[in-house]
């Protein structure tokens, strides 16, 4: 298993892979907002929570293909499936990958880009937090949608109509956070539904995931 | 006897060739007699005749729910009995679960604008039944993009499980997000009854007549596909010949 997450972290990471993309699409799109609303201070700060989860989000959703779609045409994904590792292990490394190489890095650049949409920097370390939490359930569920969506030629599109709408749960509770964070509120309950849902992500998905591929792949 | 015999194609269709007219029949006369029978009853005192929409907005938004339950359950069948009519089933509901969705959240629209003063509002139950419709149109993509019938069938079938359980999450977690401005159920079965019986009635007859015209619609497109499904087995057959 740690083979195979060296393996996609050096994929990911070597010319070609796509690392870093998702936090300069990020980057963007946060750049993008202002042109959109105006500069305002006032106009920025009350709607930075939620652009930074929904910009999240949408970088997250780019490099989601990847995640079985080479495997899945050099023939590897196939030998991985036929390995003694369980096919349910396997989707979650690479969601783990997936997660190394494209959440943890939106994770550490999202406060600066939090002072670009004038979040006030006390909610700081509540963004980080509910990024940190809310992410790993991001990964794990587009490691779904790519594993339902791996054997279609325009797969892409598909992809993001079957994932966008199951990230909604994750979406309320991380900007709720964010969002009582800026506003120096009690944070605790959001918190404890956004771990939830990330547990229970991380718990179930696989098996879901593990199915599709095996259809896939027959 | 028992239900699993009407997983035999043939035994579905020679069953539902002699259901079928009854059912066209018997909910055209439900949803005809329910929405006129609506139509005629007075006007409310504080609404006026926008309840009139009721009477569509109901049975509809009843349907959008119960469809995709209905979906849920034939997608189980396909996965652990393997019984192509039921995979059909689902595949054949979806559209129609998707149009009841839009029928609901459009005549809801219609109705909000004079009542709430808004054609839309982020309400949870407004939005829960527009993350449901979206539910519905991946759905439906994804039987159309893959080729294969089976694999189809086996990763939609997927898809509805992990929906389902998501759509029922958002549902509550928006509640979370934003307290509405619908109203609570009018109907239900616990808190007796709190609608004049002058409304109540032509509303049961309409939520009678939408099922039954769901039940129908499914059946005569669940006969299309297990036509389109024979016709492709003989075309496949020729070209081996």
């Amino acid at each position: 298993m740690i083979a195979l997450l060296l393996r996609d972290l050096r994929l990911a990471t070597r010319a070609g892979g796509g690392f870093g993309l998702g936090v300069a699409f990020f980057l963007i799109l946060c750049a993008l907002v202002p042109f959109g609303i105006g500069p305002d201070r006032a106009a920025l700060a009350p709607v930075a929570p939620g652009i930074l989860w929904v910009g999240a989000l949408l970088s997250c959703l780019l490099s989601l293909d990847r995640i079985f779609a080479l495997d899945h045409e050099d023939g590897s994904l196939d030998l991985l499936a036929t390995s003694p590792m369980p096919l349910e292990g396997t989707v979650a490394v690479k969601a783990l990958a997936h997660w190394i190489t494209t959440g943890l890095p939106l994770i550490l650049a999202a406060p600066v880009f939090g002072i670009l949409l004038q979040l006030p920097v006390h909610a700081m370390p509540m963004l980080v937090l509910s990024l940190l939490i809310g992410t790993p359930a991001l990964s794990m569920l587009g490691a779904f949608g790519a594993a339902v969506t791996v054997g279609l030629r325009r797969g892409g599109l598909l992809l993001s109509l079957l994932v966008l709408p199951l990230y909604i749960p994750t979406l309320i509770f991380g900007a709720e956070i964010t969002r009582r964070g800026a506003a120096g509120m009690d944070v605790a309950t959001p918190l404890v539904f956004l771990a939830g849902v990330t547990l229970a992500v991380l718990a179930l998905i696989p098996f879901a995931a593990a199915a599709a591929l095996r259809v896939n792949l027959r | 006897m028992s239900i699993w015999e009407y997983a035999n194609p043939a035994k579905f269709m020679r069953t539902t060739d002699k259901v079928l007219p009854w059912l066209v029949v018997s909910a055209t006369i439900c949803v005809l007699g329910g929405i006129v029978w609506g139509f005629l009853t007075p006007d409310d005192y504080r609404q006026g005749s926008t309840v009139k929409i009721m009477f569509l907005h109901v049975p509809a938004a009843l349907m959008a729910i119960n469809i995709w339950v209905m979906m849920l359950v034939t997608s189980l069948v396909w996965i652990i009995r393997r019984h192509h009519v039921s995979a059909l089933a689902a595949k054949a509901a979806a559209p129609i679960g998707a149009v009841m969705t839009l029928i609901a959240l459009i005549t809801g629209a219609i109705w909000g604008q004079p009542m709430w003063g808004t054609w839309w509002e982020w309400d949870p139950r407004l939005t829960s039944f527009l993350i449901l419709f979206l539910f519905y149109v991946g759905y439906i993509a994804l039987w159309s993009a893959i080729e294969d019938p089976d694999s189809a069938a086996d990763l939609t079938g997927v898809v509805c499980l992990v929906g389902s359980v998501f759509a029922l999450l958002s549902r509550y977690a928006v509640l979370f997000w934003n307290q509405g401005l619908h109203q609570g159920a009018s109907l239900s079965v616990q808190s007796g009854e709190r609608m004049s019986a002058v409304y109540r009635y032509p509303l049961y007859l309409s939520m009678i007549g939408f099922a039954l015209l769901f039940l129908a619609l499914v059946v005569i497109r669940t006969r299309t596909e297990i036509r389109k499904r024979r016709l492709a087995a003989l075309q496949a057959q020729e070209a081996r010949a």
